[in-house]
Protein backbone atom coordinates (compact mmCIF):
# COMPACT_ATOMS: atom_id res chain seq x y z
CA UNK A 1 0.00 0.00 0.00
CA UNK A 2 1.47 3.75 -1.10
CA UNK A 3 1.51 6.09 1.96
CA UNK A 4 -0.70 9.19 0.86
CA UNK A 5 0.39 12.54 2.72
CA UNK A 6 -2.01 15.30 2.03
CA UNK A 7 -2.29 19.25 3.32
CA UNK A 8 -6.11 19.06 3.43
CA UNK A 9 -7.06 17.69 6.81
CA UNK A 10 -10.13 17.52 8.94
CA UNK A 11 -10.31 18.85 12.46
CA UNK A 12 -12.81 16.29 13.81
CA UNK A 13 -14.13 18.02 16.60
CA UNK A 14 -15.44 20.73 14.43
CA UNK A 15 -16.97 18.60 11.09
CA UNK A 16 -20.63 18.08 12.12
CA UNK A 17 -20.55 15.43 9.26
CA UNK A 18 -23.20 17.31 7.02
CA UNK A 19 -22.60 16.56 3.57
CA UNK A 20 -21.50 20.38 1.83
CA UNK A 21 -17.85 18.64 1.22
CA UNK A 22 -18.91 15.59 -0.12
CA UNK A 23 -20.45 17.03 -2.68
CA UNK A 24 -18.28 19.57 -3.71
CA UNK A 25 -15.21 17.52 -3.74
CA UNK A 26 -14.14 16.52 -7.50
CA UNK A 27 -12.88 13.43 -7.65
CA UNK A 28 -15.76 12.02 -4.83
CA UNK A 29 -12.79 11.56 -2.10
CA UNK A 30 -15.11 12.30 1.05
CA UNK A 31 -17.57 9.91 2.62
CA UNK A 32 -19.50 11.16 5.87
CA UNK A 33 -18.91 8.02 8.61
CA UNK A 34 -19.63 8.20 11.82
CA UNK A 35 -20.83 11.57 11.94
CA UNK A 36 -17.86 12.78 10.07
CA UNK A 37 -16.58 13.11 6.75
CA UNK A 38 -13.99 10.85 6.00
CA UNK A 39 -11.35 11.76 2.58
CA UNK A 40 -10.38 8.99 0.81
CA UNK A 41 -6.62 9.46 0.86
CA UNK A 42 -5.94 7.90 -2.62
CA UNK A 43 -8.83 9.92 -4.53
CA UNK A 44 -7.68 13.10 -3.16
CA UNK A 45 -6.36 16.38 -4.71
CA UNK A 46 -5.72 18.39 -2.58
CA UNK A 47 -7.42 20.81 -4.26
CA UNK A 48 -9.06 23.05 -1.50
CA UNK A 49 -12.46 22.85 -2.69
CA UNK A 50 -13.75 20.98 0.81
CA UNK A 51 -11.67 24.01 2.76
CA UNK A 52 -13.54 26.85 0.62
CA UNK A 53 -17.38 24.80 1.06
CA UNK A 54 -17.37 23.68 4.74
CA UNK A 55 -19.38 25.93 6.96
CA UNK A 56 -18.08 24.58 10.07
CA UNK A 57 -13.94 25.28 9.17
CA UNK A 58 -13.80 21.88 9.88
CA UNK A 59 -11.35 21.54 6.54
CA UNK A 60 -7.79 23.06 7.25
CA UNK A 61 -4.85 22.79 5.07
CA UNK A 62 -1.73 21.53 7.17
CA UNK A 63 1.31 23.88 6.56
CA UNK A 64 4.67 24.51 7.61
CA UNK A 65 5.12 26.90 11.00
CA UNK A 66 7.07 30.07 10.16
CA UNK A 67 9.76 28.80 12.77
CA UNK A 68 10.86 26.76 9.92
CA UNK A 69 13.23 29.32 9.21
CA UNK A 70 15.62 28.37 12.13
CA UNK A 71 16.11 24.86 10.95
CA UNK A 72 18.51 25.96 8.07
CA UNK A 73 21.24 27.93 8.31
CA UNK A 74 20.76 29.79 5.64
CA UNK A 75 16.83 30.49 4.14
CA UNK A 76 15.49 31.75 0.69
CA UNK A 77 11.95 32.90 0.40
CA UNK A 78 10.00 31.86 -2.43
CA UNK A 79 6.77 34.09 -2.84
CA UNK A 80 4.37 33.37 -5.23
CA UNK A 81 3.67 35.74 -7.82
CA UNK A 82 -0.35 36.04 -6.14
CA UNK A 83 1.44 36.57 -2.97
CA UNK A 84 2.23 40.71 -4.40
CA UNK A 85 -1.53 40.76 -5.15
CA UNK A 86 -1.98 40.76 -1.97
CA UNK A 87 -1.35 44.34 -0.38
CA UNK A 88 -3.17 47.72 -0.39
CA UNK A 89 -1.36 50.55 -2.55
CA UNK A 90 1.34 48.30 -3.51
CA UNK A 91 3.22 50.60 -6.05
CA UNK A 92 6.63 48.49 -5.33
CA UNK A 93 6.93 44.57 -5.32
CA UNK A 94 10.19 45.63 -3.57
CA UNK A 95 9.11 46.67 -0.96
CA UNK A 96 7.16 43.42 -0.26
CA UNK A 97 10.74 41.72 -0.94
CA UNK A 98 13.19 43.90 1.71
CA UNK A 99 10.13 43.07 4.12
CA UNK A 100 10.84 39.58 3.42
CA UNK A 101 14.40 39.98 4.14
CA UNK A 102 13.68 41.84 7.03
CA UNK A 103 11.82 39.29 8.10
CA UNK A 104 14.22 36.83 8.54
CA UNK A 105 15.22 35.25 5.08
CA UNK A 106 18.69 35.40 3.74
CA UNK A 107 17.45 35.98 0.17
CA UNK A 108 14.34 36.41 -1.92
CA UNK A 109 13.79 34.41 -5.20
CA UNK A 110 10.68 34.92 -7.06
CA UNK A 111 8.59 32.50 -8.03
CA UNK A 112 7.40 34.85 -10.64
CA UNK A 113 11.38 35.01 -11.80
CA UNK A 114 11.07 30.99 -12.70
CA UNK A 115 7.60 31.50 -14.55
CA UNK A 116 9.48 33.67 -16.71
CA UNK A 117 11.80 30.81 -17.48
CA UNK A 118 8.82 28.21 -17.62
CA UNK A 119 7.26 30.16 -20.22
CA UNK A 120 10.35 30.93 -22.10
CA UNK A 121 11.52 27.32 -21.96
CA UNK A 122 7.44 26.61 -23.34
CA UNK A 123 7.64 28.66 -25.91
CA UNK A 124 10.64 26.58 -27.40
CA UNK A 125 8.48 23.22 -26.74
CA UNK A 126 5.93 24.90 -28.54
CA UNK A 127 7.79 25.71 -31.42
CA UNK A 128 9.45 22.42 -31.65
CA UNK A 129 6.01 20.90 -31.78
CA UNK A 130 6.66 17.87 -30.46
CA UNK A 131 4.14 17.71 -27.82
CA UNK A 132 0.78 16.41 -29.23
CA UNK A 133 -1.88 19.61 -29.10
CA UNK A 134 -3.29 20.96 -27.11
CA UNK A 135 -0.76 21.31 -24.94
CA UNK A 136 -1.65 20.85 -21.19
CA UNK A 137 -0.59 23.13 -18.76
CA UNK A 138 0.89 21.48 -15.38
CA UNK A 139 1.87 24.58 -13.36
CA UNK A 140 -1.51 24.00 -10.92
CA UNK A 141 -0.76 20.44 -9.26
CA UNK A 142 -4.43 20.26 -8.17
CA UNK A 143 -5.24 19.80 -12.36
CA UNK A 144 -2.30 17.58 -12.85
CA UNK A 145 -3.73 15.03 -10.15
CA UNK A 146 -7.31 15.13 -11.21
CA UNK A 147 -5.53 14.31 -14.74
CA UNK A 148 -4.00 11.62 -13.15
CA UNK A 149 -6.92 10.39 -11.61
CA UNK A 150 -9.86 10.89 -14.22
CA UNK A 151 -7.99 12.06 -17.47
CA UNK A 152 -5.95 9.50 -18.46
CA UNK A 153 -6.24 9.50 -22.27
CA UNK A 154 -4.72 13.51 -21.97
CA UNK A 155 -1.48 12.78 -19.90
CA UNK A 156 0.53 12.29 -22.97
CA UNK A 157 -0.39 15.97 -23.61
CA UNK A 158 0.48 17.44 -19.93
CA UNK A 159 3.56 19.81 -20.41
CA UNK A 160 6.57 18.01 -18.79
CA UNK A 161 8.24 20.64 -17.42
CA UNK A 162 8.03 21.56 -13.48
CA UNK A 163 6.19 23.96 -12.03
CA UNK A 164 8.01 27.61 -11.45
CA UNK A 165 7.88 26.66 -7.42
CA UNK A 166 9.93 24.10 -8.12
CA UNK A 167 11.73 25.64 -10.54
CA UNK A 168 12.57 28.85 -8.26
CA UNK A 169 13.92 26.24 -5.38
CA UNK A 170 16.37 24.23 -7.99
CA UNK A 171 17.88 27.23 -9.19
CA UNK A 172 17.92 29.00 -5.96
CA UNK A 173 19.25 27.05 -3.58
CA UNK A 174 21.90 25.60 -6.60
CA UNK A 175 22.94 29.21 -6.39
CA UNK A 176 23.08 29.65 -2.88
CA UNK A 177 25.19 26.83 -2.85
CA UNK A 178 27.75 27.77 -4.41
CA UNK A 179 27.71 31.32 -3.21
CA UNK A 180 27.79 30.11 0.70
CA UNK A 181 29.64 26.87 0.33
CA UNK A 182 26.70 25.75 2.10
CA UNK A 183 25.65 21.85 1.32
CA UNK A 184 22.05 21.82 0.00
CA UNK A 185 20.54 20.25 3.13
CA UNK A 186 21.86 23.07 5.24
CA UNK A 187 19.61 25.89 2.81
CA UNK A 188 16.24 25.69 3.54
CA UNK A 189 13.89 27.01 0.08
CA UNK A 190 10.48 27.84 1.38
CA UNK A 191 8.08 28.60 -0.37
CA UNK A 192 4.78 31.15 0.08
CA UNK A 193 2.20 29.61 -0.71
CA UNK A 194 -1.72 30.25 -1.54
CA UNK A 195 -2.57 27.26 -1.62
CA UNK A 196 -3.06 23.77 -0.18
CA UNK A 197 -2.05 21.59 -3.01
CA UNK A 198 1.17 23.20 -3.52
CA UNK A 199 2.09 21.60 0.29
CA UNK A 200 1.16 18.17 -1.17
CA UNK A 201 3.13 18.73 -4.51
CA UNK A 202 6.25 19.47 -2.30
CA UNK A 203 5.95 16.41 -0.17
CA UNK A 204 4.51 14.12 -2.90
CA UNK A 205 5.70 15.53 -6.36
CA UNK A 206 4.71 14.59 -10.07
CA UNK A 207 7.39 14.44 -12.41
CA UNK A 208 10.48 13.94 -10.44
CA UNK A 209 10.97 11.99 -7.27
CA UNK A 210 11.87 14.40 -4.84
CA UNK A 211 11.21 18.31 -4.55
CA UNK A 212 13.42 20.41 -4.21
CA UNK A 213 11.44 23.20 -1.98
CA UNK A 214 11.88 22.51 2.08
CA UNK A 215 8.73 24.00 3.26
CA UNK A 216 5.81 25.82 2.77
CA UNK A 217 4.21 28.41 4.53
CA UNK A 218 0.78 30.45 4.03
CA UNK A 219 0.45 33.37 2.98
CA UNK A 220 -2.05 33.83 5.75
CA UNK A 221 0.13 33.32 8.33
CA UNK A 222 2.81 35.56 7.36
CA UNK A 223 1.45 38.59 5.55
CA UNK A 224 0.30 40.13 9.06
CA UNK A 225 3.87 39.69 10.55
CA UNK A 226 5.15 41.32 6.67
CA UNK A 227 2.19 44.55 7.04
CA UNK A 228 4.41 46.28 9.77
CA UNK A 229 7.82 45.30 7.92
CA UNK A 230 6.84 47.01 5.00
CA UNK A 231 5.94 50.20 6.60
CA UNK A 232 9.45 50.40 8.19
CA UNK A 233 10.17 49.33 4.33
CA UNK A 234 8.92 52.05 2.68
CA UNK A 235 10.37 54.80 4.70
CA UNK A 236 13.88 54.29 3.99
CA UNK A 237 15.98 53.36 0.77
CA UNK A 238 15.22 50.01 -0.22
CA UNK A 239 17.47 47.13 -2.08
CA UNK A 240 16.66 46.64 -5.88
CA UNK A 241 15.92 42.65 -5.60
CA UNK A 242 12.96 42.23 -7.74
CA UNK A 243 13.78 39.98 -11.01
CA UNK A 244 10.74 40.09 -12.75
CA UNK A 245 8.83 41.34 -15.52
CA UNK A 246 4.80 41.45 -16.64
CA UNK A 247 4.89 37.20 -17.65
CA UNK A 248 5.84 36.29 -14.15
CA UNK A 249 3.37 38.33 -12.44
CA UNK A 250 0.88 37.27 -14.45
CA UNK A 251 0.90 34.09 -13.60
CA UNK A 252 -0.74 34.90 -10.43
CA UNK A 253 -4.17 34.63 -11.98
CA UNK A 254 -5.94 32.98 -14.75
CA UNK A 255 -5.06 33.44 -18.47
CA UNK A 256 -1.40 34.78 -16.85
CA UNK A 257 0.63 31.78 -17.73
CA UNK A 258 -1.15 31.35 -21.59
CA UNK A 259 -0.21 34.85 -21.96
CA UNK A 260 3.43 34.36 -21.46
CA UNK A 261 3.30 32.09 -25.01
CA UNK A 262 3.12 35.53 -26.99
CA UNK A 263 -0.11 33.51 -29.12
CA UNK A 264 -3.51 34.19 -28.48
CA UNK A 265 -4.32 30.74 -29.69
CA UNK A 266 -4.76 29.38 -25.93
CA UNK A 267 -7.93 28.60 -23.85
CA UNK A 268 -8.08 29.29 -20.01
CA UNK A 269 -10.19 27.82 -17.51
CA UNK A 270 -10.36 28.49 -13.74
CA UNK A 271 -12.82 26.90 -11.41
CA UNK A 272 -12.62 23.11 -10.18
CA UNK A 273 -15.64 22.65 -12.48
CA UNK A 274 -15.15 24.67 -15.20
CA UNK A 275 -11.58 22.78 -15.31
CA UNK A 276 -13.51 19.47 -15.33
CA UNK A 277 -15.75 20.48 -18.11
CA UNK A 278 -12.89 21.20 -20.51
CA UNK A 279 -11.30 18.11 -19.20
CA UNK A 280 -14.27 16.31 -20.44
CA UNK A 281 -14.54 18.13 -24.16
CA UNK A 282 -10.43 17.70 -24.29
CA UNK A 283 -11.33 14.05 -23.71
CA UNK A 284 -13.96 14.45 -26.87
CA UNK A 285 -11.03 16.16 -29.14
CA UNK A 286 -13.32 18.92 -28.76
CA UNK A 287 -10.76 21.84 -29.36
CA UNK A 288 -8.44 20.48 -32.51
CA UNK A 289 -7.38 24.12 -33.41
CA UNK A 290 -6.29 25.46 -29.86
CA UNK A 291 -2.33 25.63 -29.20
CA UNK A 292 -2.43 25.53 -25.01
CA UNK A 293 -4.53 24.90 -22.26
CA UNK A 294 -4.23 26.82 -19.19
CA UNK A 295 -5.94 25.25 -16.09
CA UNK A 296 -6.66 26.33 -12.03
CA UNK A 297 -8.36 24.63 -10.04
CA UNK A 298 -9.07 27.63 -8.07
CA UNK A 299 -11.48 30.20 -9.23
CA UNK A 300 -9.70 33.21 -11.04
CA UNK A 301 -6.61 31.07 -11.04
CA UNK A 302 -3.84 31.11 -8.07
CA UNK A 303 -5.28 34.50 -6.58
CA UNK A 304 -8.08 32.60 -6.01
CA UNK A 305 -6.17 29.86 -3.59
CA UNK A 306 -8.00 29.27 -0.06
CA UNK A 307 -4.69 30.40 1.60
CA UNK A 308 -5.04 34.06 0.24
CA UNK A 309 -6.09 36.89 2.37
CA UNK A 310 -7.73 38.81 -0.73
CA UNK A 311 -10.72 38.64 -2.28
CA UNK A 312 -9.40 36.66 -5.73
CA UNK A 313 -11.20 39.52 -7.80
CA UNK A 314 -9.79 42.38 -6.32
CA UNK A 315 -6.43 40.57 -6.05
CA UNK A 316 -6.11 40.16 -9.60
CA UNK A 317 -6.72 43.78 -10.44
CA UNK A 318 -4.15 44.78 -8.36
CA UNK A 319 -1.95 42.47 -10.04
CA UNK A 320 -2.46 44.05 -13.24
CA UNK A 321 -1.82 47.48 -11.45
CA UNK A 322 0.99 46.10 -10.35
CA UNK A 323 2.52 44.62 -13.42
CA UNK A 324 1.35 47.66 -15.68
CA UNK A 325 4.89 49.46 -16.45
CA UNK A 326 6.83 46.31 -16.09
CA UNK A 327 9.25 45.18 -18.98
CA UNK A 328 7.45 42.20 -20.36
CA UNK A 329 9.79 39.64 -18.92
CA UNK A 330 13.26 39.83 -17.06
CA UNK A 331 14.03 36.50 -17.50
CA UNK A 332 15.05 34.79 -20.63
CA UNK A 333 16.57 31.53 -22.50
CA UNK A 334 18.81 31.13 -25.24
CA UNK A 335 19.18 27.49 -27.39
CA UNK A 336 22.59 27.48 -25.55
CA UNK A 337 21.03 27.74 -22.02
CA UNK A 338 18.90 24.54 -22.63
CA UNK A 339 21.71 22.78 -23.45
CA UNK A 340 23.07 23.08 -19.76
CA UNK A 341 22.19 19.63 -18.29
CA UNK A 342 21.56 21.50 -14.84
CA UNK A 343 19.05 24.12 -16.13
CA UNK A 344 17.53 20.75 -18.26
CA UNK A 345 17.12 19.10 -14.55
CA UNK A 346 15.68 22.24 -13.14
CA UNK A 347 12.93 22.80 -15.48
CA UNK A 348 12.13 19.25 -16.81
CA UNK A 349 10.03 16.12 -15.64
CA UNK A 350 12.42 13.04 -14.99
CA UNK A 351 10.30 10.74 -13.99
CA UNK A 352 6.53 10.87 -16.26
CA UNK A 353 3.23 11.22 -15.04
CA UNK A 354 1.37 7.61 -14.98
CA UNK A 355 -1.80 7.29 -14.50
CA UNK A 356 -3.46 5.95 -11.40
CA UNK A 357 -6.90 3.86 -11.44
CA UNK A 358 -8.17 5.25 -8.25
CA UNK A 359 -11.76 4.94 -9.42
CA UNK A 360 -11.76 1.67 -10.81
CA UNK A 361 -14.34 -0.89 -9.41
CA UNK A 362 -11.93 -3.68 -9.27
CA UNK A 363 -7.90 -4.88 -10.33
CA UNK A 364 -9.77 -7.53 -12.65
CA UNK A 365 -11.10 -6.15 -15.68
CA UNK A 366 -14.17 -8.90 -15.62
CA UNK A 367 -14.67 -8.37 -12.13
CA UNK A 368 -14.92 -4.78 -12.85
CA UNK A 369 -17.34 -5.08 -15.93
CA UNK A 370 -19.56 -7.11 -13.27
CA UNK A 371 -19.17 -5.50 -10.75
CA UNK A 372 -20.05 -1.78 -12.54
CA UNK A 373 -23.51 -3.49 -14.07
CA UNK A 374 -24.76 -4.27 -10.85
CA UNK A 375 -23.79 -0.69 -9.51
CA UNK A 376 -25.77 0.35 -12.47
CA UNK A 377 -28.66 -1.62 -11.65
CA UNK A 378 -28.47 -0.69 -8.04
CA UNK A 379 -28.27 3.15 -8.98
CA UNK A 380 -31.49 2.47 -10.81
CA UNK A 381 -33.38 1.03 -8.01
CA UNK A 382 -32.42 4.05 -5.96
CA UNK A 383 -34.00 7.17 -6.32
CA UNK A 384 -31.63 9.34 -7.71
CA UNK A 385 -31.95 12.11 -5.31
CA UNK A 386 -28.41 12.75 -4.83
CA UNK A 387 -29.30 13.82 -1.49
CA UNK A 388 -25.79 12.94 -0.09
CA UNK A 389 -27.81 11.35 3.64
CA UNK A 390 -26.21 7.80 3.03
CA UNK A 391 -22.32 10.13 3.20
CA UNK A 392 -22.01 9.52 -0.70
CA UNK A 393 -22.18 12.44 -2.54
CA UNK A 394 -24.71 10.96 -5.28
CA UNK A 395 -26.27 7.38 -5.55
CA UNK A 396 -24.13 6.85 -8.28
CA UNK A 397 -21.27 6.87 -5.63
CA UNK A 398 -23.56 4.52 -3.27
CA UNK A 399 -24.25 2.23 -5.76
CA UNK A 400 -20.32 1.43 -6.29
CA UNK A 401 -19.68 1.91 -2.68
CA UNK A 402 -21.69 -1.25 -2.05
CA UNK A 403 -20.22 -3.29 -4.99
CA UNK A 404 -17.46 -2.85 -3.90
CA UNK A 405 -18.58 -3.52 -0.16
CA UNK A 406 -17.83 -0.51 1.65
CA UNK A 407 -21.53 0.62 1.96
CA UNK A 408 -24.78 -1.37 2.04
CA UNK A 409 -28.27 -0.69 -0.17
CA UNK A 410 -30.16 -0.04 2.99
CA UNK A 411 -27.90 3.46 3.78
CA UNK A 412 -30.05 4.87 1.09
CA UNK A 413 -32.60 6.54 3.94
CA UNK A 414 -35.38 6.95 1.68
CA UNK A 415 -35.24 3.27 0.46
CA UNK A 416 -34.77 2.57 4.34
CA UNK A 417 -38.05 4.28 5.28
CA UNK A 418 -39.90 3.42 2.14
CA UNK A 419 -39.73 -0.26 3.65
CA UNK A 420 -41.14 1.08 7.30
CA UNK A 421 -44.82 2.50 5.19
CA UNK A 422 -43.24 6.30 5.18
CA UNK A 423 -43.24 8.00 2.39
CA UNK A 424 -40.61 10.68 2.95
CA UNK A 425 -41.67 14.62 1.78
CA UNK A 426 -40.05 14.34 -1.44
CA UNK A 427 -42.12 11.81 -2.75
CA UNK A 428 -45.41 12.93 -0.57
CA UNK A 429 -48.30 14.61 -2.99
CA UNK A 430 -48.81 18.13 -0.94
CA UNK A 431 -48.43 21.34 -2.09
CA UNK A 432 -45.80 22.91 -0.96
CA UNK A 433 -46.55 26.12 2.09
CA UNK A 434 -50.29 25.05 3.16
CA UNK A 435 -50.58 25.16 6.41
CA UNK A 436 -54.33 26.21 7.28
CA UNK A 437 -54.48 22.31 8.98
CA UNK A 438 -56.23 20.93 6.02
CA UNK A 439 -53.56 20.51 3.31
CA UNK A 440 -54.44 20.81 0.11
CA UNK A 441 -53.12 18.07 -2.49
CA UNK A 442 -51.74 18.60 -5.99
CA UNK B 1 26.84 71.77 -20.50
CA UNK B 2 26.47 68.40 -21.70
CA UNK B 3 24.90 66.15 -19.58
CA UNK B 4 24.84 62.24 -18.93
CA UNK B 5 24.03 60.49 -21.97
CA UNK B 6 22.70 56.84 -22.72
CA UNK B 7 21.72 54.74 -25.79
CA UNK B 8 19.53 52.15 -25.94
CA UNK B 9 18.98 49.97 -28.56
CA UNK B 10 15.49 48.10 -28.57
CA UNK B 11 15.15 44.77 -29.89
CA UNK B 12 12.34 44.82 -32.09
CA UNK B 13 12.62 40.86 -32.57
CA UNK B 14 11.91 39.51 -29.80
CA UNK B 15 9.04 40.96 -27.87
CA UNK B 16 9.93 39.40 -24.53
CA UNK B 17 12.42 42.08 -24.27
CA UNK B 18 10.63 44.49 -24.10
CA UNK B 19 10.56 47.21 -21.21
CA UNK B 20 14.30 46.73 -20.65
CA UNK B 21 15.32 49.89 -21.54
CA UNK B 22 13.15 52.06 -19.76
CA UNK B 23 13.49 49.79 -16.88
CA UNK B 24 17.59 50.11 -16.74
CA UNK B 25 17.05 53.98 -16.74
CA UNK B 26 15.11 53.55 -14.08
CA UNK B 27 17.88 52.03 -12.17
CA UNK B 28 20.14 54.66 -12.79
CA UNK B 29 17.77 57.23 -12.11
CA UNK B 30 17.21 56.20 -8.43
CA UNK B 31 20.79 55.49 -8.21
CA UNK B 32 21.55 58.92 -9.16
CA UNK B 33 19.10 60.08 -6.22
CA UNK B 34 16.58 61.47 -8.50
CA UNK B 35 13.01 62.32 -7.39
CA UNK B 36 10.42 59.50 -6.84
CA UNK B 37 7.70 61.60 -9.23
CA UNK B 38 10.42 62.30 -11.98
CA UNK B 39 11.51 58.61 -12.15
CA UNK B 40 7.68 57.67 -12.37
CA UNK B 41 7.12 59.83 -14.94
CA UNK B 42 9.78 59.32 -17.38
CA UNK B 43 9.64 55.70 -16.92
CA UNK B 44 6.20 55.56 -17.68
CA UNK B 45 6.51 57.77 -20.92
CA UNK B 46 9.75 55.67 -22.16
CA UNK B 47 8.03 52.66 -21.18
CA UNK B 48 5.16 53.42 -23.56
CA UNK B 49 7.30 54.75 -26.15
CA UNK B 50 9.28 51.55 -25.95
CA UNK B 51 6.32 49.56 -26.45
CA UNK B 52 5.49 50.74 -29.36
CA UNK B 53 8.52 50.74 -30.71
CA UNK B 54 8.53 46.61 -30.67
CA UNK B 55 5.05 46.35 -31.08
CA UNK B 56 4.67 48.74 -34.26
CA UNK B 57 7.84 49.37 -35.54
CA UNK B 58 10.31 46.35 -35.21
CA UNK B 59 12.06 48.38 -32.67
CA UNK B 60 14.86 51.29 -32.60
CA UNK B 61 17.09 53.18 -30.77
CA UNK B 62 16.50 55.55 -27.45
CA UNK B 63 18.64 58.39 -26.94
CA UNK B 64 18.44 59.66 -23.58
CA UNK B 65 20.33 62.94 -22.05
CA UNK B 66 20.05 64.40 -18.52
CA UNK B 67 21.38 67.92 -17.25
CA UNK B 68 20.68 68.95 -13.95
CA UNK B 69 17.21 70.42 -14.83
CA UNK B 70 15.90 68.36 -17.50
CA UNK B 71 15.62 65.16 -19.36
CA UNK B 72 15.27 64.55 -23.26
CA UNK B 73 14.43 61.64 -24.97
CA UNK B 74 14.49 60.77 -28.29
CA UNK B 75 12.89 57.36 -29.89
CA UNK B 76 13.73 56.96 -33.45
CA UNK B 77 12.63 53.74 -35.09
CA UNK B 78 12.52 53.07 -39.20
CA UNK B 79 9.47 51.37 -39.38
CA UNK B 80 5.79 51.67 -41.26
CA UNK B 81 5.61 55.21 -39.87
CA UNK B 82 2.20 56.50 -38.23
CA UNK B 83 -0.52 57.72 -41.40
CA UNK B 84 -2.62 60.12 -39.01
CA UNK B 85 -0.90 61.33 -35.77
CA UNK B 86 -3.54 63.32 -34.55
CA UNK B 87 -6.00 59.67 -34.28
CA UNK B 88 -2.97 58.14 -32.88
CA UNK B 89 -2.52 60.08 -30.49
CA UNK B 90 -6.89 59.98 -29.32
CA UNK B 91 -7.15 57.57 -26.06
CA UNK B 92 -8.37 54.44 -27.14
CA UNK B 93 -6.73 54.04 -30.69
CA UNK B 94 -4.70 51.03 -31.00
CA UNK B 95 -3.49 48.99 -34.25
CA UNK B 96 -2.01 45.58 -31.68
CA UNK B 97 -1.56 42.79 -32.62
CA UNK B 98 -4.10 40.28 -30.41
CA UNK B 99 -1.55 38.24 -29.13
CA UNK B 100 -0.24 41.29 -26.65
CA UNK B 101 -3.33 41.89 -25.63
CA UNK B 102 -3.49 39.23 -22.62
CA UNK B 103 -0.50 41.07 -21.09
CA UNK B 104 -2.17 44.43 -21.02
CA UNK B 105 -1.11 46.09 -24.59
CA UNK B 106 -2.90 47.45 -27.52
CA UNK B 107 -5.78 49.63 -24.93
CA UNK B 108 -4.24 52.18 -27.20
CA UNK B 109 -3.68 54.21 -23.61
CA UNK B 110 0.45 54.23 -25.17
CA UNK B 111 0.78 58.07 -27.20
CA UNK B 112 -1.67 59.59 -24.70
CA UNK B 113 -0.05 58.49 -21.20
CA UNK B 114 3.15 59.40 -23.30
CA UNK B 115 1.56 63.05 -23.93
CA UNK B 116 0.39 63.12 -19.94
CA UNK B 117 3.73 62.22 -18.38
CA UNK B 118 6.01 64.42 -20.09
CA UNK B 119 6.22 68.49 -20.14
CA UNK B 120 6.80 68.55 -24.09
CA UNK B 121 6.47 65.92 -26.85
CA UNK B 122 6.70 66.03 -30.31
CA UNK B 123 6.15 63.16 -33.12
CA UNK B 124 7.65 63.31 -36.21
CA UNK B 125 6.56 60.16 -38.48
CA UNK B 126 6.94 59.45 -42.35
CA UNK B 127 5.19 56.71 -43.73
CA UNK B 128 7.53 53.90 -44.60
CA UNK B 129 10.15 55.75 -43.66
CA UNK B 130 10.25 55.58 -39.77
CA UNK B 131 8.84 57.48 -36.81
CA UNK B 132 11.06 59.45 -33.99
CA UNK B 133 9.42 61.31 -30.70
CA UNK B 134 10.74 63.38 -28.48
CA UNK B 135 10.14 64.20 -24.88
CA UNK B 136 11.36 66.40 -22.46
CA UNK B 137 10.65 66.17 -18.37
CA UNK B 138 11.46 69.03 -16.87
CA UNK B 139 13.60 67.84 -13.22
CA UNK B 140 13.16 71.55 -10.84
Amino acid sequence: MQEFFHSVTLDRDKCRGCINCIKRCPTEAIRVRNKKAYIIAERCIDCGECIRVCPHHAKRATCDSLDILNKYKYTIALPAPSFMAQFNNLEDIDIVLNALIDFGFNEIFEVAKAAEIVSAATRKLMESRKLPRPVISSACPAVTRLIRVRFPGLIDQVLPLHAPIEVAARMAKRAAAAKTGLPLSEIGAIFISPCPAKVTATKMPLGTEKSWVDGVVAVSDIYPKLLGLMKDAASHEIAMLSETGKIGLSWGSSGGESSGLINDNYLAADGIENVIRVLEDLEDEKFRDVDFIELNACSGGCVGGVLNVENPYVAKTKLYRIRKHLPVSLNHLEDADLADPKLKNDLSWDTPLEFVPVMKLDEDVFEAMKKMEQAEEICQSLEGLDCGSCGAPSCRALAEDVVRGLASIDDCVFRFKEKNGYVPAPFRSEQVGVKDGKEETV
Amino acid sequence: MSGLKWTFEVDGNDFTRAGEASSSLKKKLRALGVSPDIIRRVSIALYEGEINMVIHANGGTIDVEMTPDRIDMVLKDTGKGIPDIEQAMQAGWSTAADEVRSLGFGAGMGLPNMKKNTDEMRIESTVGVGTTVYMTIYIS
